[in-house]
């Protein structure tokens, strides 16, 4: 006979001021089966656990219930609790009545009742409770990094100097990302090439670190500790152990007109390119869809010109598979496309372009050498407008629900780099809101109005039209209430970003959730924010949400931290709470196996003692290492042979029939 | 029967449909007017004047006569708030609090020419009576 233990928990008044603790108390105390119950202000605190483990000892408890907040939080503090009282862990069950209760519930005999079932329930399941012993599973001292800009650049960094391996991913030719791209940096104005670059030489030199660019994970199988992963190496069609990086045959390439992505498709670039001059790995790849020589066979121009032989046309894909401890998300963002915005003529107007083809025109290696010109005619302009928020904060359709949040700083940079490069340049902002929260910011954004006479005007502009070669800005002074005619030379769209779009593809791969706006949700928005739900999975950069810069590398150091947490362990505990399949009442029909989503079912032909009678039936066996403990399998055997271990089918029945009482 | 400016403000919000709280204050609404420079009282302050129940200055305004229904502030609000359903909606208040019917078929014959779309009578029948 089961001893059981409940202790109810007032969370401060977060329970007690919704749910009568006392009466929850004086309920599960006639309960069968209970031998003590009481409450306290805080069970979570070390006086809370004390009592738990004072109860254990001094009524010889066998299992407890603790009425508190959600498993989530604090099952692990209790299950602690009860294993240093000497009884097993998974002797432990939580009666979730403050998610689950007092914080959905306003009417206290209501919220109260529910509160006394839900305890019942975890007292019935209880009861059937067995001791489990955790396993341990083996950790492979191995991280992949998905994404080669800063965030994943600096994660990998961080994980390679505690000693560990790793390897970043990058689909482009190069690993840099978006930063590559940025001309300086807020709010110190740093050229962000100058510390950037460092950075991914000592990425591409560290002993520890791989790189594989122009390549993508394919597919992810296994689980936190142990995952396995094939990577594409897409067909660079340039030998990586021979190209010197000379890049003469980007120059000789007669193929010129693919627009190139680095410099946002202001400008083109040869078949064969590498995306940047500092590009790492300095070996170029061929873009078949628009070279010559793969499109017609003829031309092989690049081929004839290296030194070095190290064109290859026939090379092919190749998939590396590697095994890994953990894995970090590091996709980054982009930002959305303006097709849908037609009253700012972005689709029309070459002169009217997105802060990210700014930052290439201002940039010295961009498309105009650093010169500020107007895309239509090279003039360079007297006027300037920039819009904020263009797709962010959206409740429309075309746009974002989401603050961008860089936006506002980087566009003060432009205006302030603007203003100070060409003073007779006029620049007008129009915002709705100037957000500058962070060190140093709003300072920056002052000193944009007050130093370089940036002319910031409240309110988004309604439209933009070409007139003549002019562009003409329709807007309001919400603060003058004025109607606002202007005349620009060239107009600058704050345009929202958005992660990357091969994230849900990647999402999918690894199971990690990702929020209605494909950013991938950490495990707790505050105390676990580096972190995905699934096991083993890490996230750095704008792949879990707008940051700039700063933020990126903060985050990516503590995605690092908890990878090295990870490595650093011997072997990981996995979690008892397996499916176990009863041999004698398998009757091995594979429903199970169809439904696993883990593959961790298999089927074994074996010699069993069925009431005397020996026969070899085909039986199915769970791989305990890979089963996460979903349960699907248990609802999908019509013989009742899978079961969940801590999670049994009588187990669930009696707590159904508790609730049901 | 006399309506506080609270009530009115409800009945607009109703028949417009449009929840004013979405409004984020960017005044895109009224940079997209064309007819901004008419009216007394702005698209974006219509939003804010309903949220706050001032109605009566609503129904005194030039502005609701001045709208052009293009529906460019619907089209470009970025919180989907519908700024011209609200003008709309204190336009209707205002010609039934009047009561009569400004149109009546017998007047329609003198009204008629050729270059006059159908859609217009239908419609002024639609506001202009009852």
């Amino acid at each position: 006979m089961q001893r059981i233990g409940v202790f109810v928990c007032h969370c401060g008044s977060n329970i007690a001021a919704t749910v009568d603790v006392a009466r929850v108390v004086e309920a599960a105390a006639k309960e069968p089966g209970v031998v003590h119950a009481e409450d306290y202000q805080y069970m979570c605190s070390e006086a809370g656990q004390l009592k738990i483990r004072e109860a254990i000892k001094e009524k010889n408890l066998t299992g407890i219930v603790v009425c508190s907040c959600s498993p989530r939080m604090h099952e692990n503090t209790f299950r602690q609790a009860a294993e240093r009282a000497g009884i097993n862990p998974y002797m432990v069950e939580i009666a979730n009545i403050r998610e689950h209760c007092s914080w959905i519930h306003k009417d206290m005999e209501e919220a109260t009742e529910k509160a006394v079932i839900l305890a019942r329930a975890a007292i019935a399941k209880v009861t059937l409770n067995a001791p489990l012993q955790a396993g341990t599973s083996k950790v492979v001292k191995r991280a992949l990094v998905i994404g080669g800009g800063i965030a994943g650049i600096q994660t990998a960094l961080d994980i390679a100097d505690a000693g560990y391996e790793v390897d970043i991913v990058e689909k482009t030719p190069s690993i840099g990302g978006r930063m590559s791209q940025l001309d300086k940096t807020f709010p110190t104005l740093d050229c962000s090439a100058c510390i950037l670059t460092p950075k991914m030489v000592e990425a591409s030199a560290h002993e520890k670190i791989t790189i594989y660019t122009y390549s993508e994970v394919e597919k992810v199988s296994g689980f936190v500790g142990d995952f396995t992963v094939d990577i594409r190496k897409k067909a660079r069609s340039v030998d990586m152990s021979k190209c010197t990086g000379c890049g003469v045959c980007q120059e000789k390439c007669p193929s010129k007109k693919a627009p190139s992505e680095f410099n946002r498709g202001l400008n083109t670039r040869s078949a064969i390119y590498t995306p940047f001059a500092q590009a790492i790995p300095n070996v170029p790849v061929i873009d078949r869809e628009n070279c010559i020589k793969f499109k017609t066979g003829k031309c092989g121009v690049c081929s004839k010109v290296c030194q070095a032989g190290a064109i290859d046309y026939d090379q092919q894909d190749e998939i590396v598979t590697q095994n890994y401890g953990a894995i970090v998300v590091a996709t980054g963002f982009d930002t959305i496309k303006l097709d849908e915005y037609d009253e700012y003529s972005y689709s029309t107007s070459p002169d009217v372009i997105t802060s990210l083809e700014l930052e290439r025109i201002m940039n010295a290696a961009g498309p105009t050498k650093g010169h500020l010109e107007r895309m239509s005619d090279h003039k360079a302009p007297k006027s300037m407008v920039f819009i904020q928020c263009v797709g962010s904060r959206c409740a429309d359709r075309r746009g974002k629900s989401y603050c961008s949040k860089i936006c506002c700083m980087y566009t003060a940079k432009h205006a302030m780099l603007i203003r100070d490069k060409y003073p007779d340049v006029e620049v007008t902002v129009f915002y709705i809101d100037v957000r500058t929260p962070g060190k140093n910011f709003d300072e920056f954004y002052r000193r944009a109005v007050e130093e370089y006479g940036v002319n910031y005007i409240k309110g988004q502009v309604g439209k933009v039209s070409e007139k003549g070669d002019k562009l003409l800005v329709q807007g309001v002074d919400l603060i003058d209430n004025k109607r606002i005619l202007m005349e620009t030379d060239m107009v600058v769209l704050a345009t929202a970003i958005e992660p990357n779009k091969d994230v849900r593809k990647i999402a999918t791969m690894l199971t990690a959730s990702i929020d209605t706006n494909n950013f991938l949700t950490e495990s707790h928005a505050k105390l676990r924010p580096v972190e995905s739900p699934t096991a083993g999975i890490f996230l750095s950069g704008v792949c879990q949400g707008p940051k700039d810069i700063p933020e990126t590398v903060a985050q990516a150091g503590a995605a690092a931290v908890k990878v090295v947490g990870l490595l650093a362990k011997d072997h990981l505990v996995t979690n008892p709470c397996v499916a176990k399949s009863n041999e004698l009442f398998c009757n091995g029909c594979s429903s199970c196996e169809k439904v696993c989503p883990y593959g961790a079912i298999s089927y074994e032909e074996k010699e069993v003692n069925d009431h005397g009678i020996r026969e070899t039936r085909r039986v199915a066996v769970v791989n305990s290492a890979l089963c996460q403990g979903c349960g699907a399998c248990t609802v999908a055997c019509p013989s009742g042979a899978m079961d969940l271990q801590g999670f049994s089918n009588r187990q669930i029945l009696a707590e159904v029939d508790a609730i049901c009482k | 029967m006399l309506r506080t400016e609270k009530e009115q403000a409800e009945i607009i919000k109703e028949i417009s449909g449009v929840n004013t709280k979405k409004c984020m204050k960017c005044g895109k609404c009224s940079a997209s007017c064309p007819a901004y420079d008419e009216m007394d009282i702005r698209p974006h302050q219509f939003v804010s004047y309903v949220q706050n129940g001032d109605i009566n200055a609503l129904l005194e305004s030039k502005s609701i006569w001045k709208c052009l229904s293009c529906f460019a502030c619907v089209e470009r609000c970025p919180r989907d708030v519908k700024p011209a359903r609200l003008i709309e909606a204190v336009r209707l208040m205002v010609i039934r609090q009047r009561g009569g019917n400004y149109l009546t078929p017998n007047e329609v014959p003198e009204l008629l020419d050729e270059e006059l779309p159908q859609q217009l009578l239908a419609s002024a029948f639609r506001k202009y009576s009852k």
